[in-house]
């Protein structure tokens, strides 16, 4: 395998270029006004309840910076909990504690930090230090996900969740996002999470990549990849699709849980989903984006949507 | 596709005009093309002599004014004591001294200095009627007759019967010498023109030579034809103009006329300055209106800004062009900008090394302020400060050790600095040393091109002088902006797609296109 393939042979291939996917995808069928829905993790829980779909549980809100004294109290009661910027992106400012005696908060990685650390944190994420252009944040807290026992080996200290790309309320790609060692137990491909393309018709494995390249196997637990395959995918499918009506964004990111007690969840959505699910499946998104614009205006329900994929794209 | 025909007639009419507008001032105001063109500008001296009689005094010099080949940019006298008026509405242009009472050796000057131009000078003035031909003694009319009869018959023109004319005057036979027995060669000369019918002037005429004193003025002929005009050196008969020679007076009248005095005697001076073609438009233009000169009638200091303001679209097209095309991530879109123009003003190696140290000294005090949980305005205030410190302070041992580069580090935008600093110190924190290189390295990589590209003196040259050029470069910006190809990166980031089965890729895929195709 080389190490450079020609601008031809990637255009043979269908494979989207982050120039195309912000002209003719991003900016033509996600409308701006659209974006703070997505951008505010806290806007998109409510939306995703109205809609009817599932996600974890809200605990607290922290809006302004005399509640972070009050932290202790509100996580008094909870014994494992995450607190996320509103408005991060990319993964950034999540916290994850899995434990805590109400002086001591632990990590997954069983890192003990004091309740000054979690202040120091909750406080930086309200000054905007995680938010997407530096603008003041709420911070939220939320159930920790248990996830699904089947894909604990499959993990490294995070939640494995599942990323589906959704155009025009079509399902077109779907991966599986591992945690890892090297992405500190983060679910970003960019951070060294590892990526695991999935049959977008049937959710079973097909490859998989860590740092954009090639793996047969999870780096930190040796389980092998391409044995994973997603039950109840048809459901999956089905959320995806329905975040299009929700949501409203033509070209979006669906970030899916798979919780042990409730199923799947919806963690939250994306208006710039990256690239790198195309080396997970191996294949380009260009012909598959370019057959469901060809389909043209027509109204489908979300369910004749997922019935068009799970048939065309098998 | 409809919406692309509008986009590409802006760019296009974007183009046209930014071009255009270079095109013109190339042409009509000189502008040149290439920086370093050099001008002559000579400086002339006429320096007038007289003795005095005592009484009140008149005197009036001829002066040059601009002519094909030479743009009078100012003139001045130095004349203490005599009044002074300019009688520059005349046929033929002069100055005029007086005083009221005089005695003795009186020195008048009068200078002027002229850009010596190929181009875009006034015409010659009209010719002169010809005037009808006096009446002489018949011996005389019959040689000069005979001359002209000559003359004409080895001459297709009026031009070339004017240099058989002068020929033959050269020659001491009997006609000549009949013709000269009451005048001298000049005078000759021009009654042959007369009589032949030639439309010619007697003009007088500075030869220019670097450094020279006490030139005298040389007499030439000027002869019309049509459009046409040949001189002709009245001494030698020879044709032609030498490039530098500055027709002086071209009224067929003595430079100097003198009331109250005696003992006329001019002579010149002469100096070249050699000023940069910038330099000369600008002196030239002077009078004219401030649109055609545009930025060169600001002044200096504003110039100056408006040079560095101009160089920032190219440094904003290297960057597009690193982020678009190629795929660098560089930490603040256009910060790379921001400290390619801050190496402009401090000495590259010098200005690169302030920067890496101020950078890492910033991290390193940020890394402590992290431990003090502030507030992230605190935190960024403290981080100026502390910038503001550093480089105070980094200045004063450059300073003390003989670095006198050490002080340009001030042209570091402290505030965007403290910024960089703080997004690479949360990098660092979030995601570790190598995205920091990553990005950092990103960063300065875009920023030397940049400061390579601006620093360049043709591109520094063709943005202050051809401002219409930035139109060029809006379009180029906009075409980029619509620029859905791959970028130079993504050819490796997506290299593992290569080989191998794309047996299920490529069947969608081809299906795709067929079904796009018809739209």
């Amino acid at each position: 395998m080389g190490w450079f393939i020609s601008s031809g042979k990637l255009r043979d291939l269908g494979v989207l270029g982050m120039n195309e996917r912000n002209i003719d995808y991003i900016s033509r069928h996600n409308e701006r006004r659209l974006f703070p829905l997505v951008d505010d993790k806290l806007k998109t829980k409510k939306l995703a309840l109205a809609a009817g779909l599932k996600v974890p549980d809200l605990l607290g809100v922290v809006r302004y910076q005399h509640q972070v004294r009050e932290i202790a109290e509100l996580l008094h009661n909870r014994e494992a909990f995450c607190i996320k910027p509103s408005k991060g992106s990319g993964g950034k400012g999540i916290l994850v504690i899995h434990d805590h005696d109400d002086e001591q908060y632990f990590k997954p990685n069983n890192q003990a930090l004091s309740l000054v650390d979690i202040k120091r944190h909750t406080s930086n994420i309200l000054a905007g230090l995680y938010s997407l252009g530096g603008q003041p944040d709420k911070a939220i807290i939320e159930d920790l996900i248990h996830f699904d026992e089947q894909f604990i080996h499959y993990s490294y200290e995070g939640v494995p969740d599942i990323r589906i790309i959704v155009f025009r309320g079509f399902p077109v790609m779907a991966m599986m996002r591992l945690s890892t060692a090297a992405s500190d137990g983060k679910a970003n491909l960019h951070q060294g999470a590892v990526g695991v393309g999935l049959d977008i018709a049937t959710g079973v494995a097909s490859h998989a990549v860590q740092f954009d390249r090639p793996v047969t196997d999870h780096p930190d637990t040796g389980m092998p990849l391409t044995d994973i395959r997603i039950s109840d995918w048809h459901r999956l499918l089905h959320m995806g699709a329905h975040c299009f009506e929700m949501s409203g964004l033509g070209y979006l990111g669906v970030d899916i849980v798979l919780d042990a007690r409730h199923g799947p969840m919806l963690l939250e959505l994306n208006a710039r989903p990256g690239l790198a699910i195309q080396i997970a499946n191996s294949r380009g998104l260009s012909g598959r984006l370019q057959s469901i614009e060809a389909i043209g205006d027509q109204v489908m329900t979300a369910e004749e949507r997922v019935a068009f994929v799970e048939t065309q794209f098998a | 596709m409809q919406q692309k025909i509008p986009f590409y007639l802006l760019i296009i009419l974007l183009v046209g005009l930014g071009l255009g507008s270079a095109v013109y001032r190339h042409l009509n105001l000189e502008v040149p093309w290439l920086p370093g063109e050099i001008r002559e500008v000579w400086s002339v001296e006429a320096r007038l002599e007289f003795t005095a009689k005592g009484e009140g005094v008149v005197v009036q010099l001829a002066i040059p004014r601009s002519q094909p080949g030479f743009t009078l940019l100012e003139q001045g006298t130095a004349s203490p004591g005599y009044g002074l008026s300019y009688l520059t509405e005349e046929d033929t242009p002069a100055v005029r001294w007086s005083t009221q009472q005089a005695a003795g050796k009186q020195v008048l000057y009068y200078r002027a200095r002229f850009l010596l131009d190929p181009v875009g000078s006034p015409a010659w003035a009209a010719p002169p009627p010809i005037a009808p031909a006096p009446i002489l003694p018949e011996p005389v009319t019959l040689a000069a007759n005979r001359l002209i009869q000559q003359a004409r018959q080895q001459s297709a023109s009026q031009i070339t019967l004017a240099a058989q004319l002068l020929n033959a005057l050269l020659s001491e036979n009997q006609q000549v010498q009949l013709l000269e027995q009451n005048r001298d060669q000049p005078a000759a000369a021009m009654l042959l023109m007369r009589l032949a019918g030639i439309s010619a002037r007697q003009v007088t005429a500075l030869r220019l030579r670097h450094g020279r004193r006490n030139q005298e003025t040389h007499q030439y002929l000027m002869v019309y034809e049509g459009d046409e005009v040949a001189f002709f050196n009245l001494s030698t008969g020879k044709e032609g103009r030498p490039q530098r020679l500055l027709i002086w007076e071209m009224g067929d009248r003595p430079l100097t006329d003198l009331e109250g005095g005696r003992n006329t005697r001019v002579s010149f001076a002469m100096q070249r300055d050699v000023v940069s073609v910038q330099q000369a438009i600008e002196q030239k233009y002077q009078d004219d209106s401030a649109a055609q000169v545009s930025l060169h009638s600001l002044p200096l200091q504003e110039q100056q800004l408006f040079r560095g303001l101009l160089l920032i679209p190219v440094g904003v097209m290297v960057v597009m062009l690193m982020r678009v095309l190629v795929g660098l991530r560089t930490s603040g879109t256009f910060m790379p900008v921001l400290i390619a123009l801050a190496l402009m003003q401090t000495a590259l190696g010098a200005g690169l090394a302030g920067f890496v140290l101020i950078v890492a000294s910033g991290l390193i005090v940020r890394s402590y302020l992290s431990r003090l949980n502030l507030l992230l305005v605190a935190r960024i205030s403290a981080v100026i400060i502390v910038v503001i410190l550093l480089t105070a302070t980094f200045s004063v041992i450059a300073y003390n050790l003989r670095i006198v580069e050490g002080l340009n580090i001030i042209f570091f935008p402290m505030i965007i600095i403290a910024w960089t600093i703080e997004r690479m110190s949360l990098l660092w924190e979030e995601e570790g040393g190598t995205e920091v290189m990553k990005q950092g390295g990103g960063s300065l990589l875009v920023a030397l091109l940049a400061y390579m590209v601006m620093s360049n003196s043709y591109v520094q040259h063709l943005t202050f002088n051809f401002p219409g050029l930035q139109l060029v470069l809006l379009a180029f910006v906009l075409l980029l902006g619509s620029y859905t190809g791959y970028r130079l990166i993504e050819l490796i980031r997506f290299s593992p797609l290569t080989p191998q089965d794309q047996s299920g890729a490529l069947p969608g895929k081809n299906a795709s296109v067929d079904n796009r195709k018809p739209e």
